[in-house]
């Protein structure tokens, strides 16, 4: 290391390596990543956020909500269940073998043999692979998260920190209403809930002629003075139509799952 | 030289009491530097104690949610990351960039030229810092972590960083003493590592996005060569010239340094990508494998800390003849003889960033094992592995220098030396009420979130105390900082006040000039009439 130039050159030895890596590399490998199939049936993944859920990901960037909440859903490996979906001819028989077998949370193997078990004695069973791991038992996804979920998002949002759950699969846990309450006063739904609430989403305004059809119906003790409403703003309403929009389910390649 | 070190004792003699003065020891190369510095250093300054207010509202939502819940410019998902940004671009990296300036015209003996430029970029970076700010708490925030600046502001940033680069580029150029000494290699490395790193990111994700996850990834990439990569180099740059000067003897040793510096940027700058992301599994993997590896670079610079500081129980008369680097003695000399450092000062401050860099490194490889990190993974863990980083290691060892080195080159003593002390054992204290209560209930956290019998609810319920008692950590970051401030802010204070003096005496200076041949003419006049 005699002069300048030995540096620059080590410099750009090092990280032309790692640029080459993580920023070309992934550009070429999915840069031009299309839509998939959903296993086992025709339709593409992931179809585009309609327009007012896709400006709602642009009032979850400008609020930081990705500050306190992740998009993104891990799950430590996959098992099977064998679900009986037709007693047959001899249900009492089919009944007793099943009290006496295991058939949830089971290994391929094992899963097959019981199936094959309970065919025999007449029994018709399907296999059913689901994800396991603690972000799945908890309700925020049916499987990982994994690249394609992320194909149309700009920007990326998936968090680092779980200050708050993870938003994955927010959207099949609640509806439009429960998200606006939640938004507005977030205790109202989530007793002892750490989120702050974001008012200024929200404008109370005095009751017009006739209340607003979209005003919200908050429990007495979050309700505004007498007389008054709270209505959402449209970022309000934007926001809580991408939330909405946020859905983990699709059995993919990758992270295959037949629930 | 010498007409440098007689104006410059005018000048000081004209708004110091002598006493005070270290200017007439200190060569020229230091005072050349002195006005870049006071702009870089005085608005980090600043944004230091504006990132560290800013930090205390977004902590105090952990006390009150409803805290300001009716003002968007204070709520939490914008708060958090000003606060982070304006301790990182407002604070870190023009700390950094100064200290290199001075570095490398101290190493290479050879005085800052064209000390305007330098200045200029420093205030467009601070203007940069300020516009990025108003824009994520305006809700412009681009949405990736530590890019949230929007387009305006890291365009600005940008070309604030290449002027300054430029400058202290062209001071390494020109050096006199033509060998290099291991600082060189850190510091040089890292002004070639930003405005690789940087635009890279900001035209993949801002400019013309890269689709889907590809973005995360770039994001990581970033983060991590700038977080990990780019505070390293500096810092341990930083580091590595003053643990000599402090202790007495020289670096151990020349190779370990050179050692250090290769396993560094090779593997460091592979890090960052979370083993649990939801990308192919070959980055996780490699990422993962890199930061193991990061492992080897962090101990060596542990080892070299360790076996250079051991001489610092030296009686302190050595340390006049002994504390001049290995390499240059006579560079030196000047410096050394008149100034022997006392024990408490800067080298508390630097001493506790290296042993910050050792733990937080060990943390940040730790996270990316992903068997810790089925734990850790999305807790509070991280946050204090990235506090301990910016804060606990890098703005305390930019602490250390720029107290030891600005009162050299603004050619006056600090204003007010005993705050300086009264900082480091307030902020030394303050990261560790900020850092391991958040790394304690991160780790809690993550157990309780893996356990199923426990619900969400209770897991961030059981949270809430630690981040409580981070709330003093931060009061006691923010009484620091702003002890910082005050001895900056002084400081340009008075030289703007001897400024003022001097200007007030070159302007009366001609008038009394004037004013005496006027009357000597009167005096002919009156003769000849």
């Amino acid at each position: 290391m005699k002069n300048g130039f030995w540096i620059f050159l080590a410099v750009f030895v090092a990280l032309g390596g790692s640029w080459c890596g993580f920023v070309l590399a992934p550009e070429l490998q999915l840069g031009g990543a299309k839509q998939t199939t959903i296993l086992n049936s025709s339709d593409v993944y992931p179809i585009g956020r309609p327009g007012e859920a896709n400006q709602g990901l642009s009032v979850y960037r400008a609020n930081g909500c990705a500050a306190c909440h992740t998009e993104q859903v891990r799950q430590t490996g996959i098992a099977c269940n064998v679900e009986l979906m037709d007693a047959g001819k001899n249900p009492e028989a089919v009944t007793n073998l099943i009290s006496s077998l295991v058939l949830t949370n089971l290994t391929k193997e094992v899963a097959n043999k019981a199936a094959d078990q309970i065919t025999a004695a007449g029994g018709k069973t399907e296999i059913h692979i689901v994800a396991t791991g603690s972000d799945i038992a908890r309700g925020w996804g049916m499987r990982q998260s994994v690249a394609e979920d992320f194909l149309h998002d700009q920007p990326v949002q998936l968090g680092s920190l779980r200050a708050g759950p993870d938003l994955s699969n927010i959207g099949a846990r609640a509806d439009a209403n429960w998200q606006l309450l939640h938004l507005y006063t977030p205790q109202s739904v989530v007793k002892g809930s750490t989120m702050p609430p974001f008012r200024y989403l929200f404008e109370v305004r005095k009751i017009g002629r006739e209340p607003s059809p979209d005003a919200l119906k908050l429990p007495p003790e979050f309700a505004p003075p007498a007389g008054c409403e709270v209505v959402p703003t449209p970022e309000a309403v934007e926001l809580a139509a991408y939330l909405l929009s946020l859905r983990a389910t699709a059995p993919l390649y990758d992270a295959p799952i037949a629930p | 030289m010498t007409v440098n070190e007689k104006s410059d004792n005018n000048f000081g003699g004209a708004s110091v009491p002598a006493s005070r003065l270290v200017s007439s020891l200190a060569p020229p190369v230091d005072t050349s530097l002195r006005v870049p510095l006071l702009a870089l250093f005085g608005g980090a300054a600043l944004w230091l104690v504006i990132g560290s207010m800013l930090a205390m509202i977004a902590s105090i939502k952990f006390h009150a949610p409803d805290f300001p819940a009716n003002c968007p410019w204070l709520t939490y998902g914008r708060v958090q990351p000003a606060a982070d940004d304006a301790l990182l671009y407002g604070f870190c990296i023009p700390a950094g960039l100064g200290v290199a300036l001075w570095l490398f015209a101290q190493l290479g003996r050879a005085p800052l030229r064209g000390a305007i430029v330098p200045v200029v970029a420093a205030k467009l970076w601070h203007l940069g810092v300020l516009v990025g700010l108003a824009g994520i708490l305006s809700g412009n925030s681009t949405g990736f972590a530590w890019l949230e600046f929007p387009r305006a502001g890291s365009v600005i940033l940008f070309f604030a960083y290449l002027l300054l680069a430029l400058w202290a580029m062209m001071n390494f150029a020109a050096r006199r003493e033509r060998a290099l000494y291991p600082s060189h290699w850190f510091l040089v490395a890292a002004l070639f590592w930003f405005p690789w790193i940087y635009p890279t990111a900001n035209l993949f994700l801002v400019a013309w996005p890269v689709r889907g996850v590809v973005q995360a990834i770039i994001g990581w990439w970033f983060a991590g060569n700038l977080l990990f990569v780019w505070l390293a180099l500096v810092g341990i740059g930083t580091a590595f010239y003053f643990l000599p000067k402090f202790s007495g003897r020289p670096l151990q040793s020349y190779y370990l340094a050179l050692f250090a510096f290769w396993t560094l940027i090779l593997f460091g700058t592979w890090c960052g990508i979370p083993p649990g992301a939801p990308v192919p599994a070959w980055m996780p993997v490699l990422s993962s494998f890199a930061a193991g590896l990061t492992v080897v670079p962090v101990l060596a610079v542990a080892a070299i800390a360790w076996h250079t500081s051991r001489g610092s129980d030296a009686p302190s008369l050595e340390c006049g003849v002994a504390s001049s680097l290995w390499l240059e003695k006579s560079a030196h000399r000047a410096d050394t003889t008149a100034h022997c450092e006392p024990k408490g000062g800067p080298f508390c401050f630097i001493r506790f960033g290296l042993m910050s860099f050792v733990l937080s490194s060990l943390m940040f490889i730790a996270m990316a094992c992903p068997r810790i990190s089925r734990v850790t993974e999305f807790t509070w863990f991280g946050p204090a592995q990235t506090q301990l980083q910016l804060y606990g290691f890098f703005a305390m060892t930019m602490f250390g220098a720029i107290y030891y080195l600005l009162p050299r080159a603004a050619g006056f003593e600090l204003p007010f030396p005993k705050l300086a002390r009264a900082q480091f054992w307030i902020s030394m204290p303050g990261v560790v009420l900020l850092v391991l209560p958040l790394a304690i209930g991160g780790v809690e956290q993550g157990m309780k979130l893996n356990n199923l019998n426990i619900t969400f609810m209770d897991a961030t319920k059981a949270m809430l105390p630690f981040l409580r008692i981070s709330t003093i950590g931060l009061l006691l970051i923010l009484l620091g900082n702003s002890l910082f401030a005050l001895n900056i802010f002084a400081m340009t204070f008075v030289w703007e006040k001897s400024l003022v003096k001097k200007v007030f005496a070159v302007v009366t200076a001609p008038l009394e000039k004037s004013s005496a041949s006027a009357s000597l003419r009167r005096d002919q006049g009156e003769v000849e009439a």
